[in-house]
């Protein structure tokens, strides 16, 4: 089981996109190894043939029929937003591409 | 910068592999997983629910219409349709994007292992289908400020979240090799074929141009004779045939470009420019890509069961290969005309002209003969040119009437283009109605007669190859508006030959 | 405190019938009660948001439709709390969290909307650990809730808040949720009854999700019948819910009465081996739960040991599920829709923002719970750690199957301490998620279960609870058991629980 270094944690917190301060980093860094060791047994916990459950109870082909339902305006929809500017959403200039 | 090759010599050098990724929006009344409508250009933000808006709480349902095309798409791609399969999230984070995460399939998708026989001058190409699945779309920002109204350098944006959450099928190829220099032909026809067949299964409006049809293409080369693939470069949301050739002919060039220098192609998106055919670098692919996907927790598990699919399978249009050789054979066409017609993407627009009323053959001479010379003047294509099947028909039925020529219809096809009306009302507009009123008719012949006595004599002496000298006159006089036949009619009647 | 506060939603909803109390002055009561206990710097603090015109008006209108006879419900105009993770329109909804501070919903939870649908006045939101991660209600970013029991101690988390309003008198009724023991383990230090119900059989349609595979909307209150009433209103299949189970469990209610006789002929009872041997268990917690066996049996149920031997591996398992599904849960709470937005200095473009609103709006649980699931969500770790989790999962179902073979209700203690004192474990995570042990395998299988007060702890004299479950979608036989075990405890006891509990008077002040 590989540890977590302040690097890691750094990277993750950077993919998680959080900015978290060096204090927080040296705070947050040992309690991650510690936690990451007491669930590293679970690598050895199972053998390969148990099939994995990602819902506790299995349901399959839930679905809704192709109709339209009432959603919000765009008042409601507006409304909590931090920003606004012609009925959209204002967000600060995007780096990086649309996906 | 890097120097580009010419096609041809890069080509001499190196082979290409491409890869398709194919985005079709399909045309159901309500989103993915919510019951907004999908309609395009309603104003902003109001076609939102707190499911497609991400807010906190709201949770996703699958829409039984959009599995249900998914599959039909899957299996006119001949693919396996999974027995089951589930929804995975594809996690990243970007302002037009609800819930920073993509509600979409990753190792279980609903669609896998097809092809789809892809003809290019005659030639065929097995395009192998890695997978079909189904996944959300996004938002869609504005960007304010900045010079040009582009993503970068823009002061900031906003963002209209209407197109987020409507249903997409994500078409994947397996690498394409051996296309050699056709390689960007093949690009273009798969995706041409592709819309056709997504049009012929009514799954999605198949409209380029709006983006419910985008594709990603992915292009790589290797040394020639080499049989590992080489770095790969993906171009993002090429929104046309045509362009989707250009950017595979512009990524070879430029690849042989940085491999000829010795340097090192970079893996990266980048953007396909419609007014300089070139491309430009995106993002580059990092270790920061780390979509971390897991399955959905919020969706079950989609089992379709066989019976579904063998009722869906009964569905299917005709295959579109079967279909070409029957259409071939009903319209009478030869095989060098059905090779044009196929290379120009003309069939399902003869097509639909044939269904409207027209003879095969005239169909096939108006959008190949004349038409095509217009879409590829304009550098666009033919589905695009700005003339439709229906009015194809209206100009044939208005020749056929003798209302106009074929030379006069050559304006109103000009007429059409430009917006001008209905080709009755271009007619009107233009004055191109055929004179076969005997009155101006025999004013224009009687000159034309005085003016050349010797073609006269020559005519009465037996020469009828002389009657053409004398049409031209006519014709001529009259702009090109006399009738023909009628001109012709009144010729021989003045000089006793009736 | 008025003796109207003590009774049971069950008495509420009778001498509301009776016409005794309407249903303004019950609601108006239950506000008075928070305002008297609720506030101040040494209060319960079990709200975040109280609705006082909102519920009063609620009260007014269910009286009229009284006077009428066009009841809505049972409960009709009996007042409630829900805990602040459930959407409200018209009222805040914040999950105990900095970055939701001031949000309003424009959209109401399924539960919250039966519950409206259902007649019942709404008192407000209720406190808890932010976006319900922790076992102490102390990560709230609005300050912990305190245990009524004693008000240094912490009140279990992360529902602390729906269970001190139940345990304080503030609320006959509160709605809690349970991803991990949120319910069940406060319900243990408050001496409270908590029900985390088969996962689906209530709509989290609404709930902010913090692990979906875990998480379950269940009944906080002070009886049994209570929580069975409470579950048969705002339970059963909703089509916004893909998780939602359709077909309809059996009567809850029915169960719960059945069990209020005291009798448990017939009834196996499994007590798990590894939730109440080994190391960790407070002496005067296992008493209790001796002591509640003992009752069972002389009630005439069967008692059999049993053993699952893959829970030792459900604390793992679980702390990677859970932070996996959240990291990407929270992922949404960036700044640009709703919500708090940091604006750094310059020209910061939008993910600076993110980053920086991110940083400020989160507390440091929840940082990290993020990082650990991002990290085990990278490639190259995923297999080690969700994938292997997923498959503890199908381990700890087979145990609970086989287990249910030989028992027809499973039990342990709740949880195996009684309340800590705030800020004890605060700094330990692993200390703190310790305390999950007992309630964590239900939530993996999908299983109901129930926690009952068994007394209190003799060497500090605070609640313990008791945990019964049951094979999924028999939610029923957790209330049978419960039920029987109440009734027997209460006669020992010569009254409920509750009536041990320090009166609280005048503490906001
Ligand atoms: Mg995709
Ligand atoms: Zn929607």
């Amino acid at each position: 089981m590989p540890e977590i270094s302040r690097d890691e944690v750094a990277h993750l917190a950077d993919l998680a996109r959080i900015d978290l301060s060096d204090a927080e980093l040296d705070h947050l860094a040992p309690q991650l190894a510690k936690i990451l060791e007491s669930v590293a047994s679970i690598s050895a916990a199972v053998s390969d043939d148990v099939p994995a459950t990602s819902h506790p109870i299995p349901l399959t082909n839930v679905f809704r029929d192709d109709v339209v339902t009432p959603g919000l305006t765009a008042e409601e929809a507006l409304a909590m937003a931090p920003a606004t500017d012609q009925q959209r959403f204002s967000v600060p200039r995007i780096l990086g591409d649309e996906q | 910068m890097t120097t580009l090759v010419p096609f041809d010599k890069a080509l001499a050098a190196y082979d290409p592999a491409m890869g398709l990724e194919v985005h079709v929006e399909l045309n159901t009344n309500s989103k993915m997983f919510c019951g907004c409508p999908t309609e395009f250009g309603a104003e902003p933000n109001t076609q939102v629910c707190p499911t497609c808006l991400g807010l906190p709480g709201a949770l996703p349902v699958v829409n039984h219409k959009a599995v249900e095309s998914a599959i039909r798409i899957g299996l006119a791609l001949n693919c396996e349709i999974a027995e089951w399969c589930r929804f995975a999230r594809k996690n990243y984070f970007y302002p037009d994007m609800p819930k920073n995460f993509q509600t979409s399939q990753y190792d279980e998708p609903i669609a896998f292992e097809g092809y789809m026989d892809v003809e290019v001058e005659g030639e065929t190409f097995r395009v192998e289908i890695e997978r079909a699945h189904m996944e959300e779309d996004t938002g869609k920002s504005l960007h304010v400020g900045g010079a040009t109204g582009r993503i970068h350098g823009a002061d900031y944006s906003l963002v209209d979240y209407n197109r987020a959450g409507i249903p997409l099928i994500e078409i994947v190829t397996k690498p394409i090799i051996g296309a050699g220099e056709k390689a960007p032909l093949v690009a273009k026809a798969y995706v041409a074929q592709l819309r056709d067949l997504i049009v012929a299964l009514g799954v999605s409006d198949a409209r380029m141009d709006q983006g419910s049809i985008r594709a990603d293409v992915n292009l790589s080369l290797a040394p020639k004779g080499s049989d590992k693939l080489g770095t790969r470069s993906e171009t993002k949301n090429v929104n046309s045939l045509r362009s989707v050739e250009r950017a595979v002919r512009f990524e070879v060039s430029r690849h042989a470009g940085i491999l000829n220098e010795g340097g090192k192609v970079v893996q990266e998106t980048r953007h396909f420019h419609e007014d300089t055919g070139e491309t430009t670098s995106g993002r580059e692919k990092s270790d920061a890509e780390d979509y971390r996907y897991f399955p959905e927790p919020d969706l079950v598990p989609v089992a379709p069961s066989r019976e579904w699919v063998e009722e869906l399978r009964g569905t299917l249009p005709e295959n579109p290969t079967a279909k070409k050789t029957r259409l071939q054979v009903e319209y009478g066409f030869t095989d060098l005309e059905m090779r044009d017609v196929w290379a120009a993407g003309a069939l399902p627009l003869i097509e639909a002209t044939v269904g409207e009323g027209v003879a095969p053959q005239s169909a096939r001479k108006w959008w190949v003969a004349e038409l095509l010379r217009r879409a590829n003047d304009a550098g666009v294509e033919l589905a695009e040119v700005g003339v439709t099947p229906a009015q194809v028909a209206a100009v044939q039925k208005l020749v056929d009437a003798k209302t106009i020529n074929d030379k006069l219809a050559r304006q109103v096809f000009d007429g059409l283009i430009a917006d001008e009306g209905t080709p009755e009302e271009i007619i009107e507009k233009r004055g191109l109605a055929l004179v076969s009123d005997d009155g101006p008719l025999i004013a224009a012949i009687d000159d034309a007669l005085a003016a050349q006595p010797d073609l006269v004599e020559k005519i009465k002496g037996g020469n009828m190859g002389a009657i053409g000298a004398i049409m031209g006159a006519v014709m001529k006089a009259t702009r090109g508006q006399a009738d023909a036949g009628r001109a012709r009619e009144l010729i021989l009647e003045k000089l006793g030959l009736s | 405190m008025t003796d109207l506060l003590k009774k049971s939603a069950a008495e509420l909803a009778e001498l509301l019938a009776e016409g005794s109390v309407t249903s303004v002055a019950l609601t108006q009561a239950c506000l008075d009660r928070i305002s008297e206990v609720d506030t101040g710097d040494n209060g319960v603090h079990a709200f975040l948001h109280v609705d006082a015109e909102g519920a009063i008006a609620a009260a007014a209108a269910s009286d009229a439709r009284r006077a009428k006879g066009e009841l809505l419900s049972p409960l009709d105009g009996v007042p409630i709390a829900v805990k602040d993770v459930l959407t409200t329109i018209g009222q805040p909804t914040t999950c105990g969290s900095k970055i939701l501070e001031g949000w309003v919903p424009p959209y109401d939870a399924t539960v919250v909307a039966r519950l409206k649908a259902a007649g019942l006045p709404i008192l407000g939101k209720t406190n808890m650990d932010e976006f319900a991660m922790g076992s102490s209600t102390e990560h709230s970013a609005y300050g912990p809730t305190r245990n009524p029991w004693a008000l240094d101690r912490i009140p279990g988390g992360s529902g602390g808040g729906s269970a001190a309003a139940v345990a304080a008198f503030e609320a006959p009724l509160a709605i809690g949720t349970d991803t991990g023991g949120s319910i069940r383990q406060p319900g243990a230090v408050t001496g409270t009854v908590g029900v985390k119900p088969t996962y689906g059989a209530i709509s989290r349609y609404g709930l902010v999700a913090m692990a979906n595979s875990l998480d379950q909307v269940g009944p906080v209150t002070r009886t049994v019948l209570d929580s069975a009433l409470l579950q048969e209103l705002i339970g059963g299949h909703d089509p916004l819910d893909s998780t939602s189970i359709s077909e309809p469990i059996p009567s809850v209610v029915d169960a719960a009465r059945l069990g209020a006789s005291g009798d448990l002929t017939g009834v196996k009872v499994g007590v798990i081996q590894e939730l109440t041997t080994g190391e960790g268990w407070q002496p005067g917690v296992m008493a209790r739960f001796d002591e509640s066996l003992e009752l069972l049996r002389d009630a005439g149920a069967e008692i059999v040991e049993v053993s699952c031997p893959s829970f030792e591996h459900a604390l793992a398992a679980y702390y990677l599920i859970m932070p996996c599904e959240a990291s990407s849960n929270l992922a949404k709470f960036d700044a640009m829709r709703y919500g708090l937005r940091v604006t750094p200095d310059g020209d910061p473009s939008a993910e600076e923002v993110m980053r920086a609103s991110r940083d400020a709006g989160f507390g440091d649980e929840v940082k990290r719970r993020i990082i650990l699931g991002t990290y085990a969500l990278s490639s190259g770790y995923y297999d080690a750690y969700y994938g292997q989790a997923q498959k503890v999962r199908t381990l700890i179902q087979r145990d609970f199957a086989a287990a249910f073979e030989q028992a027809d209700v499973l039990v342990s203690p709740t949880a195996p301490t009684t309340a800590w004192k705030l800020g004890e474990k605060l700094d330990d995570p692993l200390a703190m998620y310790k305390g999950d042990l007992a309630t964590i395998p239900s939530n993996l299988a999908g299983v109901p279960g129930i926690s009952v007060p068994a007394g209190l702890a003799d060497e500090d004299g605070l609640p313990v609870g008791f945990q019964v479950l049951a094979p999924a979608k028999a939610d029923d036989r957790v209330y049978r058991v419960g039920a029987a075990l109440e009734t027997l405890l209460e006669k020992k006891w010569g009254g409920p629980l509750l009536d041990k509990a320090p009166v609280l008077e005048g503490v906001a002040r």
